[in-house]
């Protein structure tokens, strides 16, 4: 499939407002407003509002529904996993990228010349989205969110036992989980499930509309209620979940001493859960860790990676050292570190 | 040693007390012998591997992943040992991880050349939280802030044992503490106490106001200085000679003028201080000497230590302390009169006729090193803990300043929702402008309503943000109590205060006529070489 005069870099590249696409004339992930825009999943700095023309998975779209006010400015082009079009002089399809509901990879097809956008993506299970599928390709685009050797997620079930041996030892202790709004909170939610705990779980008002979202596409999760529709509850030895910046606000007050917990790749590093003011970090990640990324270079297998989004410099390395020509690719608009992952 | 690296990694994240308590408790209840001992004993800092070097660490992981990626990882995290624990992967072929006992027990016999395979064997049977725990233990700083007192609290409590209890046969017991758990949890023998250098547990005062003297019959108490420095217990027997806080922890080593002209045996109460030909050196004289591993030759001659006695336990294998106060004090003047003592000498005591007698002499006083008074029963005994009614600490009224706030950051554990921990300022010229320094820090003396003013007041005022630190619009008043103060040069404004707390809330007061940092200076005593 390789056409060898053909330099990737001429048709696919950065620029200030994102990574541009030329001959199909449209931005993957834009930083800003364009006028056609391929979107590989719901998060904020992957997903902003005000494009003209949006192409995604539905169920991405149905999150960008959710989060910008129904986007009735753009025209919105739903596209299933595994189906294609052509935007231009391109063939474009997504692909399964594991790391939320809709989350996809983008892959592009250009004069036999393929090249696969990684997105933000994780090679581990997870009930609330279909997992990632390699795609062999030419060039592969990775991100680097967790690209150092110290970032090995521990197996899920090892940090939800953390969480319920804790509720164990303070049982009358109010748990309160920090999660990101989209996919970690439904994913914990359908962890907790799955350990067996069949308890409810109380919700911070900021998460609840994503929540009904995922219900609406068949994720069941159980009995879950609002914080604030609570009556004559004590909270004595339960699970809430909120959003990060809730667990020390003054929201918490009602809670029966809180244990805050929260819930993040970043937490396998002390002193990132110390400055996060976890008492209880549960290593919970939607993306690929170290092993998983390395891992992924090999399943793709193409001669090209470039690394964006996060320490690209570690994997970069990596992939020379196997004899991948590997670079870094700089992205505008990408949050480093405390963004929603 | 993976349960044990769940109660560090628990405890590294906890910051509450009673939590921290609860989670060693649960922790000895659930482990059995030997493990819990050892745990114990890493807890209170009774264990030391001399073969695990920093060096060491670095080469295994530049072995693993090489150079470069090591370099990197290990500039992210910021701590060697987490950084080897986070990149070395579990092998799933290594066999089942070591038990804590195994640990210690090995490496206490293992050479220097054998350290290295057997280390390596046992980072690919842990997880990372076992490989963090592990490489914690071995290069000795746990770091997860528990104290040996805190540790044996929760021993105590496993055993529903006062924990002066535990304190007083501690030091005659040793890793992994057997008798002791067979005592507390099996009902075996209390351990013999009676061995060389035993810490006995300390008697304490309670704090008493002008006002509830009254209510006490002044000839049934006896008055002293309250002197301001360190209470210390000097322990001699069978030739072992031990300085001890009057926590139980062992200072020996950062005194070793005391421990050297100890030529006698008995278990003595007195204060540690710095002395001078006659004068007592200001406290912060004496902090120059604490928590030093090395003491300089120059240390020990221009801060020479010196304890003032107060009250004899133990003479010459005859224990005092079922004895009345009167009776005790007669045998330690007595045992004082028989021959000189160089580093010992004995604190007075102050004659009174009535309380206004005293308070008067309390208000004269205005010598440096003496913090106020203490009154105790003629008739009490030597009594561990703090018991309600022998003794009394009369404390000479603290020095006021208005400060104004200039920084709020959150709390910790029930506190962490409350801007609680408040850095104040005075005023001060630099360069020709008046400037806010800021002069301390203070996180409690506030009630629980003041605490939700406060809060309120920095979340209304709040000028800009880093992290859990909020600067606030320099407006607020605080009146800030302080016991002492001395000049510093870890502080910007160059004086640090001893026991700072937010005496009241002074919204009455312009924030413009908040004291200045000259008015602070003048408060700090003059000091020999501090």
């Amino acid at each position: 499939m390789t056409t060898d005069s053909l330099n990737p870099r001429s048709w696919l590249y950065p620029t200030p407002r994102g990574l541009y696409c030329e001959p199909g004339d449209f931005y993957v992930d834009p930083a800003v407003a364009v006028n056609r825009a391929v979107i590989t999943h719901g998060h904020g700095d992957h997903a902003r509002p005000g494009h003209r023309n949006a192409l995604a998975t539905p169920e991405t779209l149905a999150i960008m529904r959710a989060r910008f006010q129904d986007m009735p400015d753009t025209a919105q082009q739903p596209l299933k996993y595994g189906e294609s079009v052509r935007v231009g002089c391109i063939e474009v399809s997504l692909v399964p990228a594991g790391h939320i509901l809709g989350s996809a990879q983008v892959v592009l097809e250009h004069r036999g010349q393929r090249i696969v956008v990684s997105g933000d993506y994780k090679r581990r299970p997870d009930a609330t989205c279909p997992p990632f599928e390699p795609v062999p390709c030419d060039v592969f685009i990775t991100e680097a969110t967790f690209a150092l050797p110290v970032f090995h997620h521990p197996p899920d079930m090892v940090e939800i036992g953390k969480l319920l041996r804790s509720l164990e030892t303070f049982p009358e202790r109010t748990h309160l989980v920090g999660v990101y709004a989209l996919g970690k909170c439904q994913r914990v939610i359908r962890l907790l499930r799955a350990a067996g705990y069949d308890k409810r779980i109380w919700l911070h008002g900021a998460l609840a509309s994503l929540c009904t979202l995922y219900q609406q596409h068949g994720i069941d999760l159980g009995d879950i209620a609002l914080v604030s529709d609570a009556i004559l509850e004590t909270f004595r030895g339960a699970i809430v979940l909120c959003p990060p910046s809730a667990i020390s606000d003054r929201w918490t007050r009602r809670f029966n001493e809180p244990i805050p917990a929260m819930a993040s790749g970043w937490m396998g590093v002390r002193a990132r859960a110390r400055q996060r003011g976890a008492e209880l970090p549960l290593i919970i990640s939607d993306h690929a860790d170290w092993s998983e990324l390395c891992m992924t270079l090999k399943d793709v297998g193409a001669p090209k990676v470039w690394v964006t989004h996060g320490r690209e410099e570690a994997l970069v390395h990596m992939a020379r050292s196997i004899g991948i020509e590997a670079e870094a690719l700089h992205l505008a608009g990408r949050e480093e570190d405390e963004g929603e992952t | 040693m993976q349960a044990f690296a769940e109660l560090l990694d628990a405890l590294s994240f906890q910051p509450a007390r009673n939590a921290k308590l609860r989670l060693i408790e649960h922790y000895l209840q659930h482990t059995p012998d030997p493990d819990r001992g050892w745990a114990l004993a890493a807890l209170t800092g009774g264990l030391d591997f001399p073969g695990a070097k920093p060096a060491l660490l670095r080469s295994f992981g530049e072995d693993k992943i090489g150079a470069e990626l090591f370099h990197w990882s290990y500039d992210y995290v910021g701590d060697l040992a987490e950084t080897l624990a986070l990149i070395w992967e579990t092998n799933p072929e290594a066999g089942p991880p070591p038990r804590l006992g195994e640990v210690v027990e090995t490496l206490q016999r293992a050479t220097k050349m054998q350290t290295p395979a057997i280390l390596k064997r046992w980072l690919d049977s842990l997880d990372a939280t076992g490989r963090w725990a592990l490489l914690k233990l071995l290069t000795g700083a746990l770091r997860v802030g528990v104290s040996a007192r805190l540790a044996k609290q929760a021993v105590a409590n496993v055993g529903k044992q006062p924990v002066d209890q535990v304190e007083e046969v501690w030091h005659a017991l040793s890793p992994p503490y057997r008798p002791l758990f067979d005592w507390l949890q099996n009902g075996g023998p209390k351990p013999s106490t009676n061995s060389g250098g035993a810490f006995l547990p300390a008697m304490l005062a309670n704090p008493i106001e002008r006002a509830e003297l009254d209510t006490l019959d002044p000839t049934h108490f006896r008055a002293e200085w309250k002197w301001d420095g360190i209470r210390v217990q000097v322990s001699s027997s069978g030739g072992v000679k031990r300085l001890y806080s009057r926590a139980g922890e062992d200072v020996s080593a950062a005194f070793p003028d005391i421990v050297e002209a100890i030529d006698f045996d008995g278990v003595f109460d007195g204060e540690l201080l710095v002395r001078r030909e006659e004068a007592i050196a200001p406290f912060n004289d004496l902090q120059q000497r604490l928590n030093r591993k090395v003491v300089t030759s120059k240390m020990l001659k221009e801060h020479p230590a010196h304890v003032r006695l107060y009250d004899a336990l133990w003479i010459e294998g005859e224990d005092l302390r079922a004895l009345p106060f009167d009776q005790r004090r007669a045998r330690l003047e007595a045992w004082m009169a028989r021959q000189p003592r160089p580093r010992f000498d004995l604190s007075p005591l102050v004659q009174f006729t009535d309380w206004a007698h005293l308070a008067q002499l309390r208000e004269e006083m205005r010598g440096d090193g003496i913090e106020g008074l203490m009154l105790k029963r003629a008739d009490s005994p030597y009594l561990a803990g703090r018991p309600k009614g022998p003794w009394f600490k009369w404390k000479r009224d603290p020095h006021l300043a208005d400060c104004v706030l200039m920084y709020a950051q959150r709390g910790h554990g029930k506190r962490s929702s409350f801007y609680s921990d408040y850095t104040f300022g005075c005023w001060r010229d630099a360069e020709g402008k008046r400037e806010l320094a800021p002069v301390g820090k203070a996180y409690f003396g506030f009630t629980d309503e003041e605490l939700r003013w406060l809060d309120k007041w920095v979340r209304d005022h709040t000028t800009s943000r880093f992290g859990p630190v909020r600067e606030v619009e320099p407006n607020l008043v605080l009146e800030i109590a302080f016991d002492g103060i001395a000049r510093s040069t870890r502080h910007k404004s160059g004086v640090a205060m001893r026991f700072p707390r937010v005496n009241r809330i002074r919204t009455d007061k312009p924030a413009g006529e908040a004291d200045t940092v000259d008015n602070l200076l003048r408060l700090v005593p003059p000091s020999g070489n501090g």
